[in-house]
Order: C-alpha cells, then sequence, then structure tokens
C-alpha cells in the first residue's frame, strides 16, 4: 500500500466517522440528557455519572403523557387503516384499468400531495367543528387522510402498474369478477408493498403537528408531538429538558426499531413514491 | 369497455369522495374566507369584504419578511441538503466493510418526528447548557456562548442546521439509489482513458443522476416551502425565522382573524402552486434535453 493510497483511505474513514458522528450523536445526546436528573442535565457529561429513570417517572406520573401515546398510535394506525383501504381499490381502478380520466385523477392526487397544510387550515377547521368533531381524536383521524391518502394512492398505483398483465387475463378468461381478481390475485402481491405504504403513511400521520395543535384542546385529547411541544416546567423560563428528552426517547425507539427492521423496504417505498413522480 | 371504465369509477369515488372532503372542500372555504373578516370564534357571522385582505397583507412588511424568510430558508436548505445527501450517498456507494451500518445509522434522522428532532437541538443549542456551544468553546471555534436560538443573525442559519439534519437522509437514500443503477463499464472505460475520479464524478455521474437527483430537489423543495412544524418549534413566531406557514397560523389561531390569515394561506397555495408548475416544466425539459444526449 503506497502512501497516497494508505492517505485516501484514511480520508475516506474519517468521513465515515464525522458521517455516523453527525447522525447518531444528536440522539445519543437526547438518550443521555433524558437519564440525568436535577442539575446534572446541565453538566456536559458525555456518559451520565449517576443515570436515573427520574425523568421517565415524571412523565408518567406528572403528566398524561401515556394517554397522548395511545392517542398517537389510535390515530395513526386508523388513518393509516382508513388509508390503505381506500388506496387498494383506488389503486387497482387507476394501475390495472385503462380509462379515461385517470391521468387527471393521479394528477389530482399529486396536487393534494404538495397542499401546504395550512391552506386548508380554516377550511378544515370549519368543517371539524361543524361535524362536533373538534378536540376529538376522530377529527384529527379524519385531517390526517389529507396527508396519508394522497400518499398511499400514489404509491400502491406505481406498484400495481409495474406487475406483468398475463396476472389478471386468464383470470378474466377464467370469468372471475373483477373484486376476487382484486382481492384474490393482487392483495396476496401487494403484501410487502402495503406493508412498507403503511408504515410510511403510519410515520407521517404519526408525526402530524399542525392538524394535532390546532383541532385539539385538552391534553387529553393531544397526541406526542403536540405533547412534547408544550411540555412546560414549574416556570415559564425553565423547560424540564430532561423530561423533554425522555419524551423524545420514548416515542423515537419504536420508530428507529421499526425502520431498522425494515429498511430495505422502505428505501423501495420512497423511491416508488419519489422517483416515480 | 363502458362496463369496465364503470367498474373503475366504482372503486375510486371512495376515495374520491374523502379526497372532495378532507382536501378540496377545504380549500375552497380557505379561499372563500380569505375575502371576508370572518372570526374564529364564531365562523358564522362574517361580512364579504373583497380584496381588502389582499391589499393589507401585500402592504405588510411582516408578510413580505415571512416570504423572505422562507425563501432563504428553502434555498440554504435544500442546497446544503443536496450536496451533503451527495457526499452521504457517494460515501455509501463506496465499497466498504460496515456500509449497511452507515445506511442504517443515517436513516435515524429520518425516522425522528420532526418536533423531536426540533426539540432535542433546541436542547443541544441552549445558550447555557447546550452541548454545541461547549464543544464549540472546548475546540476553542467561538469564545463565548452564542444564543443560536434567539440571536436575530443567527436563528435562521439554526433552524437551517436543524432542518438538513433531518431532511439529508432522504437526499442520501434517492441519490443513492440513482447511483446504484449506474453501469459500471463507463467508469471502467473512462478509467481506461485515464478519466480520474473528480472527472468522472463532474462528467458521468452527475449527468446520469441529474434525473433523479432533480426530482428529490422538488420534492424538498416543496416541503421546505411549506415548513412549520420545526421553525415553529425552535422559535415560535419569531418574525426573523417566521415563515409564511407559521405567520399564516399566527394570523389564523392566535389573532382568530380567520378572514386575513387564509388570505396568507392561500397565497402561500398560490406561490406553491406556481413554484410546482414552473419546475415540473422546466424539470421536464430538463429531463428530455439530458435525455436527448445520450
Amino acid at each position: 500500500m503506497t502512501p497516497l493510497v494508505l492517505l485516501r483511505r484514511i480520508l475516506f474513514y474519517a468521513l465515515v466517522a464525522a458521517i455516523l458522528f453527525y447522525t447518531v450523536f444528536p440522539f445519543y445526546w437526547a438518550i443521555v440528557s433524558s437519564l440525568k436528573s436535577g442539575s446534572a442535565i446541565f453538566r456536559v457529561e458525555f456518559l451520565p455519572a449517576a443515570p436515573t429513570l427520574e425523568n421517565y417517572r415524571a412523565l408518567f406520573a406528572e403528566q398524561s403523557f401515556a394517554r397522548n401515546i395511545v392517542n398517537s398510535l389510535i390515530v395513526a394506525s386508523v388513518a393509516t387503516a382508513i388509508s390503505l383501504a381506500l388506496a387498494v381499490t383506488a389503486a387497482y381502478a387507476l394501475g390495472r384499468i385503462k380509462f379515461r380520466g385517470r391521468a387527471a385523477i393521479l394528477f389530482a392526487v399529486l396536487s393534494i400531495s404538495m397542499f401546504p397544510q395550512i391552506a386548508v387550515l380554516s377550511g378544515l377547521f370549519e368543517l371539524i367543528r361543524a361535524a362536533g368533531l373538534y378536540n376529538t381524536l376522530t377529527g384529527l383521524i379524519f385531517s390526517n387522510l389529507i396527508l396519508t391518502l394522497p400518499f398511499t394512492t400514489w404509491v400502491l398505483t406505481a406498484f400495481l402498474r409495474e406487475l406483468p398483465r398475463e396476472l389478471e387475463d386468464s383470470a378474466v378468461m377464467d370469468g372471475a369478477s373483477s373484486f376476487r381478481i382484486m382481492t384474490e390475485i393482487f392483495l396476496p402481491l401487494m403484501a410487502p408493498a402495503l406493508a412498507a405504504t403503511g408504515l410510511l403513511a403510519f410515520i407521517l400521520a404519526w408525526n402530524e403537528f399542525l392538524f394535532a395543535l390546532t383541532f385539539t384542546l385538552s391534553n387529553e385529547k393531544r397526541t406526542v408531538p403536540v405533547a412534547i411541544a408544550l411540555i412546560t416546567g414549574a416556570s415559564a423560563y425553565e423547560l424540564p429538558w430532561g423530561r423533554v428528552m425522555a419524551a423524545s426517547v420514548i416515542v423515537t425507539v419504536p420508530l428507529i426499531a421499526l425502520v431498522l427492521l425494515l429498511q430495505r423496504h422502505i428505501v423501495s417505498g420512497l423511491m416508488a413514491g419519489a422517483v416515480k413522480g | 369497455m363502458t362496463a369496465r371504465t364503470r367498474l373503475a369509477w366504482a372503486y375510486l369515488s371512495p376515495l374520491l369522495i374523502t379526497l372532495a372532503l378532507v382536501a378540496a372542500w377545504p380549500l375552497l372555504r380557505t379561499i372563500a374566507f380569505s375575502l371576508t373578516d370572518a372570526n374564529l370564534s364564531d365562523l358564522s357571522q362574517w361580512q364579504f369584504v373583497g380584496l381588502a385582505n389582499y391589499v393589507y397583507l401585500l402592504s405588510d412588511p411582516q408578510w413580505w419578511r415571512a416570504v423572505g424568510n422562507t425563501l432563504l430558508f428553502t434555498v440554504l436548505s435544500v442546497g446544503l441538503e443536496t450536496i451533503l445527501g451527495l457526499v452521504i450517498a457517494l460515501t455509501i456507494n463506496a465499497h466498504m466493510p460496515g456500509r449497511g451500518l452507515v445506511r442504517a445509522a443515517i436513516l435515524i434522522p429520518w425516522a425522528i418526528p420532526t418536533v423531536v428532532s426540533a426539540k432535542m437541538w433546541a436542547w443541544m443549542l441552549h445558550d447555557l447548557y447546550g452541548v454545541v456551544n461547549v464543544l464549540l468553546m472546548t475546540l476553542g471555534l467561538i469564545d463565548r456562548p452564542w444564543a443560536w436560538l434567539a440571536d436575530p443573525t443567527l436563528s435562521m442559519a439554526a433552524v437551517v442546521l436543524v432542518d438538513v439534519w433531518k431532511a439529508t437522509p432522504f437526499m442520501a437514500l434517492l441519490t443513492l439509489a440513482a447511483l446504484q443503477v449506474l453501469p459500471q463499464d463507463i467508469y471502467e472505460a473512462a478509467s481506461v482513458d485515464g478519466v480520474g475520479p473528480v472527472k468522472a464524478f463532474f462528467h458521468i455521474t452527475l449527468p446520469l443522476i441529474r434525473p433523479a437527483l432533480l426530482i428529490a430537489i422538488i420534492f424538498r423543495g416543496l416541503d421546505a416551502l411549506r415548513v412549520f412544524d420545526v421553525i415553529y418549534v425552535l422559535t415560535g413566531n419569531n418574525e426573523n425565522t417566521a415563515t409564511m406557514s407559521v405567520y399564516a397560523r399566527q394570523q389564523l389561531v392566535d389573532f382568530q382573524d380567520v378572514g386575513f390569515g387564509s388570505t396568507a394561506a392561500t397565497c402561500l397555495f398560490v406561490i406553491v402552486a406556481l413554484i410546482t408548475t414552473a419546475v415540473i416544466t422546466l424539470g421536464r425539459v430538463h429531463v428530455s434535453a439530458s435525455g436527448n444526449d445520450r
């Protein structure tokens, strides 16, 4: 190995180390901070001298964080389930049937995914209040559909389009109804795509902030992002940072675990959502 | 084929009805509200005011400040994310042991909710106890703690930094996907011809991944134009960083002025729609032009 090659290799691994530090350190720091209580949090120690779970205890004992987690789980999973159900049938029509107006609908679906959330805020607020859904989880589930539905439809349509024509030809010849073709031929094939799309839609709804902030009033109805954003301390000037970090760690760990577990599917799901745009 | 067409519409109708209810109708109502003096406390009481809200909005320096902030934020964050994403993608794409680990690591910022990443960074950037100031002072790069989020000259840099951290993985993953389908024989031919890696990057890699890169930039750019969470959580309604979305929400919710807030929201919508159309049109020209080169 010549010195030049060696130098290049060292520089390369220094770059890898820098990337790893940059991406991982903030999360590491949140974990470390969440394990410090009292005045320890104000000392910069890269390993907590006296690790404690006090912040985690306080989060559940002194405020309704468990309730917020349940709220987020309900909102995100119901919104995802509804989106997948509606998107599967729509994607079957958009991906497997040729009809006039298909391109226009796809364009409309894509346009809606470009809507700034704020542009529908007052209209949605009026609708939700008129329906008596203000400060309810149902209202949040409904409003989340504007984020999850275009995304799931788009990705599943792209997926169905790629499947070979022969799949349904023989079934059509056997006289199978289109509903049976959809449920018995395409649905099993879509399972991996459904899992990846469902996870991404779940993350979209889990992370949603603006609607959850605007359409809820009481802490019992808040989702996790809003609860974390609104954690306040004894005085308005000093946030309980340890508790904020504990909450951050709790909501992030399951997401990171899921994402790492399904990383291959996620990368391909992101591709289908973006590259085929 | 009319039976199949009818079938298609039947399958589509649940989606279309839901989208009409959750997207199209609220958007139309927002536009309608923008012509009124509606107030949040009672949305049924309003008076038609014509374009008065628009006239007032266009003369409000705060609004123009928000427009400027949004554009600055978009250009800075998407620009940095593209460059950094490219560097990370090229690194992962190089054959090395443990690349799976690096790819997994860059997924972490992506998986973290925006609000959470904003809070994590707000703590790291804390003026008195933040680890960033401590590190920079230890390294001797700054001589006293900086008030990252309060200082008017620093706060925009701080929110860009946080957004870049969160969104770079998206850019890196999309870029990586484009890199992985590049034909290897071009590089072999190039190295036979004595083309160095830097030249190969600018003359082979970059033109070939340009379409994919462009799409990733469009997606990120549109996200950045609409940005709300990260700014609101880090710096609230502070005018130094308030974007169009933050401005509109402040009018709508904090000041209860649904009419005027809807005007700002409608303008943001129009701006995003115009930029989308322009970018897609230009992008198409670009993509087809690069297609003709080959």
